[in-house]
């Protein structure tokens, strides 16, 4: 589609069973996409929120965040790509760790200031939080060397307004 | 007070006003059923199959402006339930469907008439529950219609598991006004937003008024009517928005769309400014949207935000009740000076006429009886003022185009589904709420035989419906589709083996009446009102005639083939 381009919602919904198969639901139903999907518990009780990725054009976009809105479920719909926000992701890694490959590792781990969180005789497993250039950048440096698995959170996102 | 779900089910339903329920018993609901045996107050109507009870509810809604009710046991209870839930969804019209369910404790062990049928209902009800806690159960009750009713209304399902109620709690009388903090529809419209409707439909040259289903449902019709009199404004309606406006006002264009008059559509082509008022610019009122109206600056008030912008640019648009929006609207005319306003319309309207005067609605009325006959006859003899249900296809659109309505909540059809089956049980849900008034289906020959079972239903509860069969042996609106697009080949659109309409009435204790040719029309109709029954008529009418004009699917809405 023409003029799609990726934009970021947060959804503060109701901890209601089936609050998530209804937005997920809407957007299977329409014909919306989604990207990654990123869900949990808020500091107000009785409150979750939805990190949502999605990719679409102006006028989709509209009909997409007019929609979530009138889930009965749905308190607010706040479209994270037009006002200032931080943007995380967190993945798991499962790099290959042949010896001659170890240290490589280590060093690239401290330049990107991520973690080793398990290491057996064969792998490390990495854990990076950032932006979506930086994960890109990592996963090409370990590519070469023999990426088993990866487990990413999907984008979480907080606008840096008060509220 | 301690009271079980079953008790505190059909006293909250009392405090909502309900009085007449259509339901199913099963293993599943009943004790909700054994509770209404001991309730006063409560009309239980015993439907033959649940689709009807829930068409039935739709039409009562319709008819009675009030929220429709069903009740039906778990599994294949639930899942009958579906198409008429689809159908009231479409339309947006306030249903709460009470289903029974498993003990919380087998759900999800594929227990004995076990479906998850908050997840089959999840895309075609407004919204809907799951009761897991009795505490919950009034709250969820009362939320159930608050929704149903509220904003756009909509189909609302509950489903009950038993044992919530056979569970016994200490019951308190929930706050009689329900408030939800993630649902609050807008009803008041921006002010500053309806200045400049104002000015736009006062200066326009060649404004348009395009009515629709939510005119109906917020009741804005007298206050439509005053706006496009005073402004002297051509009004055409959907479907759904027939009787908002009245028929016979000399400035009702009728339906537009697909089926839609000549001059309805040629006028949507040629405005300049159209105010859509409770529409949702449908594709088969459009056809190809971009050169929908392509003329004119688009106002669009509804009270659903996803209705403005989804399938036509809109230049002005204005969230809030049609009703409210409308009595405003009038209220800053008030303080302008309308004088010129008429003449200003002159040639426009001269314009208008012109298309009326093309009458492209004419048919001929040989040997054979015509469907369009039949309907005419019917809006002349009853003077237009029975309530019309309909099923689908031709027949429903020949109703919509030769029974003119003067009076809005009259005509009841499945306008965004296009279910067949729906009228029969529509009339009987349409009768119970206007109990005194003449009540029509206007059917076809295959629709009819989808819902024929509610024949024994209507005979029960006297419910003195009259079913007008145009029988033309087809599925008669796809073998128009196959003779005009597909060269004609009827694949599988012959309708060889109806039973006899006559004997099928009797055998259900109604009265069965046949007409073959043209000069039975009347003393058909005019029998089958003067019995205080339910009646089904077989006219036998014009095989191969086909509904005018109609825009091939995608066109424009002026691409009409017309007779
Ligand atoms: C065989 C067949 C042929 C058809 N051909 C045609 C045709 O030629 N022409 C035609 O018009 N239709 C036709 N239809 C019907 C069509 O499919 C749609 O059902 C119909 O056009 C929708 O009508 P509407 O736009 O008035 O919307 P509705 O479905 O009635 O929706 C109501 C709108 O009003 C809004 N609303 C609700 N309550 C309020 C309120 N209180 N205040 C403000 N807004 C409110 C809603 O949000 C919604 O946008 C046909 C159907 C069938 C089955
Ligand atoms: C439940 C359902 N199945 C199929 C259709 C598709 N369909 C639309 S109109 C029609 C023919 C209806 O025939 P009939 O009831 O005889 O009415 P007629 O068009 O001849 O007036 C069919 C099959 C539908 N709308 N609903």
């Amino acid at each position: 589609m023409q003029d799609e381009q990726r934009h970021i919602l947060g959804l503060l919904v109701e901890n209601q069973p089936g609050v998530l198969s209804r937005v997920a639901g809407l957007f299977s139903g329409r014909g919306f996409n989604i990207e990654s999907l990123c869900v949990a518990e808020t500091n107000e009780p009785g409150v979750s929120r939805i990190t949502l990725v999605t990719k679409a054009n102006e006028a989709i976009l509209e009909q997409i965040k007019k929609q979530v809105n009138k889930l009965v479920n749905v308190i607010k719909v706040i479209d994270l790509s037009n006002v200032p926000a931080v943007k995380r992701e967190m993945v798991l890694i499962k790099v290959k760790a042949k010896p001659e490959h170890r240290a490589e590792i280590l060093r690239i781990v401290d330049i990107f200031r991520c973690k080793v969180v398990d290491v057996s005789s064969e792998h490390y497993t990495v854990e990076v939080t950032g932006d979506q250039d930086k994960i890109a950048a990592l996963l090409d440096l370990f590519r070469p060397m023999g990426i088993w698995e990866i487990a990413r959170t999907g984008i979480n996102a907080l606008s840096r307004e008060k509220k | 007070m301690n009271l079980n779900g079953s008790q505190i089910f059909w006293k909250i339903l009392k405090e909502e006003g309900v009085d007449t329920v259509f339901g199913y018993p099963g293993g599943a609901v009943i004790d909700l059923y054994d509770e209404l045996a001991r309730t006063k107050g409560i009309e239980h109507i015993l439907v033959r199959h649940e689709q009807g009870a829930v068409h039935a509810a739709d039409g009562y809604a319709r008819v009675s402006g009030k929220t429709g009710v069903c009740l039906v046991t778990s599994g294949p209870g639930a899942t009958n339930t579906v198409t008429g839930i689809a159908s009231a969804y479409c339309d947006s019209v306030p249903l709460v469907v009470f289903t029974g369910q498993v003990p919380t404790t087998l759900i999800g062990n594929d227990a004995f008439q076990e479906v998850d049928i908050v997840g089959i209902t999840r895309p075609c009800t407004k919204h809907n529950y799951l009761v897991g806690d009795i505490n919950d159960f009034a709250r969820i009750l009362k939320e159930a219609f608050y929704l149903a009713s509220s904003g756009r209304p909509g189909p609302v399902l509950v489903d009950i598991p038993k044992n919530v109620m056979q569970a016994t709690v200490n019951f308190k009388t929930p706050p009689k006004k329900t408030t939800m903090r993630s649902y609050n529809p807008t009803y008041e419209p921006n002010v500053k937003q309806l200045k400049k409707v104002v000015k736009a439909l006062v200066e326009a040259k060649r404004p348009l008024i395009f009515a629709g289903g939510g005119v109906v449902l917020s009741k804005g019709s007298d206050e439509l009517t005053r706006l496009a009199r005073r402004l002297s404004i051509p009004v055409t309606t959907s479907l759904m928005g027939l009787g908002s406006f009245p028929g016979t006002d000399p400035l009702s264009l009728g339906m537009l769309g697909m089926h839609g008059t000549y001059r309805a559509n040629m006028s949507t082509a040629a405005c300049d400014v159209m105010l859509g008022v409770g529409v949702r610019f449908d594709d088969r009122v459009t056809g190809k949207t971009d050169t929908f109206a392509s003329q004119a600056k688009i106002i669009h008030i509804d009270i659903d935000p996803t209705s403005i912008r989804k399938n036509v640019p809109v230049w002005l648009p204005v969230v809030g009740d049609c009703a409210i929006t409308l009595k405003k609207l009038n209220e800053l005319l008030d303080a302008e000076d309308l004088s010129g306003v008429a003449e200003r319309r002159r040639a426009w309207l001269d314009q208008v006429e012109e298309w009326r005067k093309a009458n492209r609605l004419a048919y001929d009325q040989k040997d054979v009886i015509k469907p369009q006959y039949v309907v005419q006859r019917l809006y002349e003899l009853t003077k237009g003022e029975a309530i019309i249900t309909t099923e689908v296809g031709q027949n429903q659109m020949w109703a919509a185009q030769y029974y003119l309505f003067d009076r809005p909540n009259r005509f009841v059809t499945s306008g965004g589904l296009g279910c067949m089956g729906f009228g029969l049980p529509a009339a009987i849900g349409a009768q119970m709420a206007a109990p005194g008034e003449l009540v029509v289906d206007i059917a076809g020959d295959s629709s009819i035989q989808m819902n024929s079972q509610e024949l024994a239903t209507a005979v029960q509860y006297n419910l003195p419906v009259k079913v007008v069969i145009l029988n033309n042996g087809y599925l008669g609106m796809v073998r128009q589709w196959q003779e005009l697009f597909y060269d004609r080949r009827y694949s599988e659109t012959r309708m060889s083996h109806a039973p006899d309409f006559v004997k099928l009435a009797e055998a259900y204790g109604a009265m069965g009446l046949r007409a073959d040719k043209p000069e039975q029309v009347d003393e058909t109709l005019e029998k089958a009102m003067a019995h205080n029954g339910p009646v089904i008529m077989d006219f036998r009418v014009e095989a191969e005639e086909s509904v005018y004009p109609m825009v091939p699917a995608g066109a424009p809405i002026t691409e009409m083939l017309l007779v």
